[in-house]
């Protein structure tokens, strides 16, 4: 993927572009939000990683309006220092993908540049979704493994859908609490590992392949080899 | 007392503008009524005068027509025979310049028929005060019509030198009533001036005194003490959130420090090394959590969150709460009851009562014992005589609660109850629910969950009002 990195920080930006490097990555990187601009609106990239308030005249947010302005549609990723909630709507509004407030993971980076960089494929919703001998059945909300009934609730067919939909792709526990349960908030515990180990409980238990991984310091993974 | 010059001098330019303004527009009503005055009678007595003799002069000149220059000669004799008061003053004369009839020695130097002329004339040889209005007669001699103006300039020099001295008069109210504003807008702005040079000065506790009149000198004084109020409660909330990093944030900072130090000087391999690095990293992301806690709980009481506030039912978003820590209480192997019955209309901050819910549910769920019990509970309560519809949730644990003490002090930033020294958790989560319920201007209650056993259980109380609270002053 090719990522553009506007951030005035050398020390965030060189952390940022060498994990992204090594992830297999191509990054440009653009100290204020002046040549960022230029950069983004000249060149195409597949995700923008845009911190909140830039040097130069040309902030994160007036970046993307202006972008947003010339139709050009690349996903955004902010960063920011800033972490109150209206910082983040208003983000959100002038045309950002997701928000992440520093200091970050760096795989909770990884995992959302790459979840934004993916473009949509263009066929027809799935109905049924499918790893290794998994299978969810979006119709009749059913979940079989091996041909067996797998009995789930509702919320635990929604945190499955989720990363069965992201298949092969590391899905943080932040990213879980705002797609599957849809709230911005500090759980203070780790009730989001509670409600996955439960899952893996009816997924994996009696099955010699686990299909649900923990990614260390990162979040889960639903995946065939291990 | 002592108000910097500078606000002494700003006040002192304000209070002289306006009297001087004042001061203007009376002089200004003055100078009009005078103008008035005097065009009113001086003006109206010289235009009476010039009437009377343009009409005597028509009269005359008609009469020469009728009867040539001795009718003319006689008519003059019979008037001046009846002019009692000596004002009248006639002058004619033929062609050659004889004087023929009249009161006055000569033509003085008017020229031209229909001219008027003033000033002094001789009239039987003393010098007069004279307007006089001069015709020509068809004849070629010449008509004088004319009053002696001797008494009515005396008239006019009184009138103008009781103006000249009413004005002066005037002028000095004028003055005396800018001083007057002046004074009367130091002495009610001064005490506001001198506060707010005190308070300049870093004595956040001085307010404007106020009247009891209640003017809109008060309204300002009302107004800038409301601002001082909440000013000094920002400047709490910022000595709060010092002493908060201060208090708490230095010792997981610190120990996070040895650790990593230790590490790097005793390390014997390097799996030892990276365990203690990944500890370095959780005590760092502990770190930032606290930090962040604490700096939304400051933002939540400064009152500086209300974007997103929307009119949103409750019932959902505590089913949805109580759902994801369900989990955690089964692996404790607690039961949790819900009862909430909607819908339950509010209006605030979805994320916020969402983190409010949570910490409460996370809080039940630690401190009640295995096997324990959490209940979460809501109601719609009837509304109070004149006060707002109030919503009721609750959370309630057979944790060993919190004596009376304590729970004076829980919400209070970082504390902890001496039994909850051994689980772990900030101190933050009560004080931001308590931050929460006040932004949605409600409360946290706190009491024993089973009055009167033991242990007695915690229960967490959040009213709420129904109605959209109003921004804080």
């Amino acid at each position: 993927m090719r990522v553009l990195l506007v951030e005035d920080d050398a020390e965030v930006a060189r952390f940022v572009r060498k994990g992204l490097g090594e992830a297999g990555h191509m990054v440009e990187h653009s100290a204020n939000g002046r040549d960022g601009l230029f950069l983004a609106a000249s060149e195409p990239f597949d995700v923008l990683v845009l911190d909140r308030m830039l040097p130069g005249g040309v902030d994160g947010v007036r970046l993307v309006e202006t972008l947003r302005a010339q139709g050009v549609r690349t996903p955004v990723l902010f960063l920011s220092a800033l972490s109150a909630v209206d910082e983040r709507v208003r983000g959100l509004k002038a045309g950002g993908d997701d928000y992440l407030t520093k200091p970050f993971a760096f795989e909770e980076l990884l995992v959302r540049v790459e979840a934004l960089g993916r473009r949509p494929s263009g066929d027809a919703p799935a109905t049924r979704l499918r790893v290794a001998d998994l299978e969810m059945d979006l119709l009749s909300r059913t979940v079989t493994r091996g041909g067996k009934r797998i009995d789930v609730q509702p919320r635990e067919f929604r945190l499955l859908e989720h990363l069965m939909r992201h298949a092969g792709q590391v899905v943080t526990r932040t990213m879980l609490l705002e797609k599957v349960w849809d709230y911005h908030f500090d759980p203070q515990t780790n009730v989001i590992d509670v409600h996955v180990s439960r899952l893996r409980q009816k997924i994996d238990k009696g099955f010699d392949k686990p299909l649900i991984h923990t990614v260390r310091n990162a979040g889960y993974v639903v995946r065939a080899d291990p | 007392m002592v108000a910097s010059p500078r606000l002494w001098r700003a006040l002192g330019g304000a209070g002289v503008r306006l009297a001087a303004f004042f001061a203007a527009l009376f002089l200004v009503a003055g100078v009009a009524f005078v103008m008035v005055l005097w065009l009113a009678t001086a003006g109206a007595l010289d235009r009476q005068a010039d009437a009377a003799i343009r009409a005597d002069a028509a009269a005359l000149v008609e009469r020469f027509r009728d009867g040539g220059a001795a009718a003319v000669a006689e008519a003059i004799g019979d008037r001046m025979a009846e002019d009692v008061e000596q004002e009248a003053l006639y002058f004619l004369a033929d062609a050659a310049g004889t004087r023929l009839a009249g009161n006055l020695d000569g033509p003085g130097v008017s020229a031209g028929d229909g001219a008027w002329q003033g000033g002094p004339l001789l009239r039987d040889g003393e010098r007069a005060e004279a307007r006089v209005l001069r015709r020509d007669l068809p004849d070629g001699g010449t008509l004088l019509v004319g009053r002696d103006v001797q008494d009515r300039q005396a008239l006019r020099a009184l009138l103008a030198e009781g103006l000249a001295s009413s004005a002066a008069v005037a002028l000095l109210l004028a003055l005396l009533g800018a001083w007057l504003v002046r004074r009367a807008l130091e002495a009610r702005l001064g005490p506001a001036v001198e506060t707010a040079a005190a308070i300049a000065q870093g004595d956040l506790s001085r307010r404007v005194p106020l009247s009891s009149s209640r003017d809109e000198f008060d309204g300002l004084g009302l107004t800038m003490n409301a601002m001082l109020d909440r000013i000094g409660q920002l400047m709490d909330g910022v000595r709060g959130v010092s002493d908060a990093i201060a208090h708490d944030l230095r010792t997981p900072i610190a120990r996070a420090r040895n650790n990593l130090d230790e590490a790097l000087a005793s390390a014997r391999d390097e799996a030892v090394l990276r365990a203690a690095l990944e500890r370095g990293i959780v005590d760092l992301d502990n770190i930032s959590r606290i930090f962040q806690a604490v700096l939304r709980i400051a933002e939540l009481e400064a009152g500086a969150r209300r974007a997103a506030f929307a009119p949103l039912d409750l019932a959902p978003l505590l089913e949805d709460a109580a759902e994801i820590y369900a989990a955690s209480a089964e692996v404790r192997e607690q039961t949790l009851e819900v009862s909430v019955s909607g819908p339950l209309p509010l209006v605030g901050d979805r994320d916020l009562l969402f983190q409010a819910m949570a910490n409460l549910l996370d809080n039940a769920v630690k401190f009640a014992p295995p096997g324990g019990r959490v209940r979460l509970r809501s109601s719609l309560l009837p509304a109070q005589a004149g006060g707002p519809r109030l919503l009721r949730v609750s959370v309630s644990d057979s944790g060993p609660g919190l004596d009376p003490a304590e729970r004076a002090r829980a919400g209070e930033r970082f504390f902890r109850a001496d039994g909850a020294r051994t689980t772990p958790g900030s101190g933050l989560g009560l004080s931001l629910v308590r931050a929460v319920a006040a932004l949605h201007g409600g409360e946290l209650r706190l009491a024993d969950a089973r009055p009167g056993e033991v242990p007695p259980g915690l229960e967490a109380t959040l009213l709420l009002p129904v109605e959209a609270p109003s921004p804080p002053v």
